[in-house]
């Protein structure tokens, strides 16, 4: 299937007190229609800069894009200007984000927050727009919407705001969603019902998703690739199911090994990762993952190990000891 | 545990209640852990604060070791606060940003004149330290210098500083990395061991729960719903609602989640505020029949050791 957003090679800096820190340093992923995509990665790894700067939402200063292309439907979304972007970011990707309370204007009814996308970027008429808008929230399972648009995000609960959220990305039609944590502040019912509208979504009408998360258990359930991100760069990738069952990298073996399942009989200990995560100021020119991985010897600290294909068609790994 | 709902800014009155919990029983033996698990909102936090006495019950006694917390004068409140300490979710708010880890660990001994000598608590404070995988060094560091985990561990520090036989886990993983959350999960089961504590575990993750602790309890809108020894609980739950709970959790394996058939609980946890007549949560569930928006179910024991608050199962 050809690739509906293509990352290639992309950086992304900042500017910090405590010295430059690379939070993406060459990331290429691609998503096609009706894919799923999942991102795993822990806090830093740069999951969500990374989407951000497809967005072109970096703060400047004190990030930057330094490198790289974002192809988008046969343009490079890095060389957009400001108003063609905003074009982008209403009515083609939408996103949606972890905390819908604070993505949501507090001081704005639901339907005014929908509506407004609507009248900017689809040129409707209030009353056109107000219909669409009720439309958009039964869509995405709120009882009652005309009562829903009239009230303000405080009165909404956190799995209603998150589908009011979800309602907006969808307003323009987009063709990509981007999801950065869409469940992580949601239980785990909540959760559930989030992203099987998420899914439902994607598979009827061929939309695109993003999802960045931390939750495997989320990924084995939705994605159909996985991309496994490591202090700014992508350490693993492929199908899910090669990931799931036959993971190359050791930090993905260590992740998959870390988390107690319940399908399985009670272990007698956890097998955790050991070590803390990196410190992005105080990379150093070898393999980010060596001083917690078992595996690591003098190659790894001489050079990082670039993304090479591994196994199956599609699966890749960014580690001198995956061939095996 | 109800609070008051209060409307007005000139003058408060009181124009409702939260019945945050209502009408629980549970006990927690020496040495075990017992977890508290349920989504938010149904009042597993407001149980772990009645119990480190935060918050004061509106009703029914809590009994540690014989005596009735709410019955305890300054004297025995201020030993009570020695033996049961508290482990929270948040590493990033539940430390004095200003303070050095060192002086963070070091005061629960102070206040309680545990160890008055500053020389020895200085000697104890690195022992923690490293008691709980940290460098002793780390002591004249400051919380915004180290990572999650690691400020997980300072609380846990300064949890074990005042020797305590109880310790009250609220969600003490649920906001650390994925990696790091065995980690600690490790180091609270190495600790019971050795000193061995007692621990109560709230927590929403039920991989985490079931790792952890010997018998759970599920909460909902204020009550437990079901309660049993770990393995039975998850190998065969009976209340629907834990049901629901288990089968909303993904498994981390493509495979399995194929194979699965899924549908979510529909509908949210109702506002504790207006809780639903009879079952609570009688509006979500699937085998609800009429007698169960009249009837408020009791809690039955249908195996040994086993609790369930639903008239449904058999």
């Amino acid at each position: 299937m050809p690739a509906l957003l293509e990352i290639d090679g992309l950086h992304t800096e900042f500017r910090t007190g405590a010295g430059l820190v690379r939070a993406v340093d060459g990331v290429s992923y691609s998503v096609a229609a009706g894919e799923t995509v999942a991102v795993v990665g822990e806090s830093g790894s740069g999951k969500s800069v990374t989407a951000l700067s497809v967005m072109r939402l970096i703060p400047d200063p004190p990030g930057r894009v330094t490198a790289g292309t974002v192809m988008f439907d046969g343009r490079d979304l890095l060389k957009l200007t400001e108003p063609e972007m905003r074009r982008v970011r209403g009515s083609e990707i939408g996103m949606v984000f972890q905390e819908p309370m604070t993505s949501l204007n507090p001081v704005l009814t639901i339907g005014r927050q929908i509506t407004e996308t609507l009248e900017q970027h689809r040129g409707l008429d209030p009353r056109a727009a107000t219909q669409r808008a009720v439309e958009l929230l039964t869509q995405v399972g709120i009882a009652e919407p005309a009562r829903r648009l009239k009230q303000y995000p405080h009165q909404l609960s956190g799995g209603m705001r998150q589908r009011v959220m979800i309602a907006i990305a969808l307003a323009c039609d987009p063709r990509l969603i981007i999801a950065d944590e869409p469940t992580t502040a949601l239980d785990v019912t909540i959760q559930a019902q989030i992203l099987e509208l998420m899914k439902g979504l994607s598979r009827d009408r061929g939309i695109a998703l993003i999802v960045i998360t931390h939750n495997l258990g989320v990924v084995a359930r939705y994605a159909d690739r996985v991309n496994v991100m490591y202090a700014g760069r992508i350490v693993e990738s492929g199908p899910a199911l090669e990931i799931y069952h036959d993971p190359r990298h050791p930090y993905t073996v260590a992740l998959l090994r870390s988390v107690p399942r319940l399908d399985r009989p009670r272990q007698a200990r956890l097998d955790p990762v050991e070590g803390q995560p990196p410190d992005l100021t105080r990379l150093d020119g070898g393999c980010a993952f060596r001083p917690r991985c078992r595996l690591a010897d003098a190659a790894c600290a001489m050079s990082r190990p670039p993304l090479e294909p591994v196994g199956k068609a599609g699966h890749s790994a960014a580690c001198f000891k995956a061939a095996a | 545990m109800h609070f008051p709902v209060t409307e007005g800014i000139v003058r408060r009155r009181v124009t409702g209640e939260v019945k945050a919990v209502d009408g629980i029983d549970f006990t927690v033996a020496r040495g075990e852990t017992m977890g508290l698990v349920g989504e938010s909102g149904c009042g597993k936090t407001t149980t772990g604060r009645c119990i480190l006495r935060l918050e004061k019950p509106t009703e029914g006694e809590i009994i540690y070791d014989g005596e009735n917390i709410a019955a305890m004068d300054a004297a025995e409140m201020k030993k009570f606060r020695q033996k049961i300490q508290v482990i929270f979710q948040d590493p990033y708010s539940s430390l004095n940003p200003r303070m050095k880890i060192g002086e963070i660990i070091a005061e629960p001994m102070y206040v309680h004149g545990i160890e008055p000598d500053k020389k020895k608590r200085e000697a104890r404070v690195r022992e923690l330290l490293s008691e709980c995988g940290l460098n002793p060094n780390f002591a004249d560091r400051y919380p915004h210098e180290m990572s999650g985990g690691q400020r997980q561990r300072v609380g846990i520090a300064r949890a074990l500083a005042m020797n305590p036989e109880f310790i009250v886990c609220d969600e003490p993983v649920s906001a650390l990395d994925v990696s790091i959350q065995a980690q600690v999960v490790n180091l609270l089961e190495d600790l019971r061991e050795k000193f061995g504590l007692t621990y109560l575990f709230i927590a929403h993750d039920l991989s985490v729960v079931r790792h952890l602790c010997q018998r759970v309890a599920v909460m909902y809108l204020g009550r437990i719903v079901e309660m049993a020894d770990s393995d039975s609980l998850f190998d065969s739950p009976l209340h629907p609602y834990t049901r629901a709970l288990l089968a909303a959790v993904p498994v981390p394996d493509p495979a399995v989640e194929q194979g699965r058939d899924f549908r979510p609980v529909q509908g949210e946890v109702p506002s504790p505020m207006n809780p639903p007549s009879g079952c609570v949560f009688h509006p979500r569930c699937p085998m609800a029949v009429e007698k169960c928006k009249q009837q408020r179910p009791e809690p039955r024991e249908i195996r040994p050791g086993h609790i369930v608050a639903c008239d449904e199962v058999r």
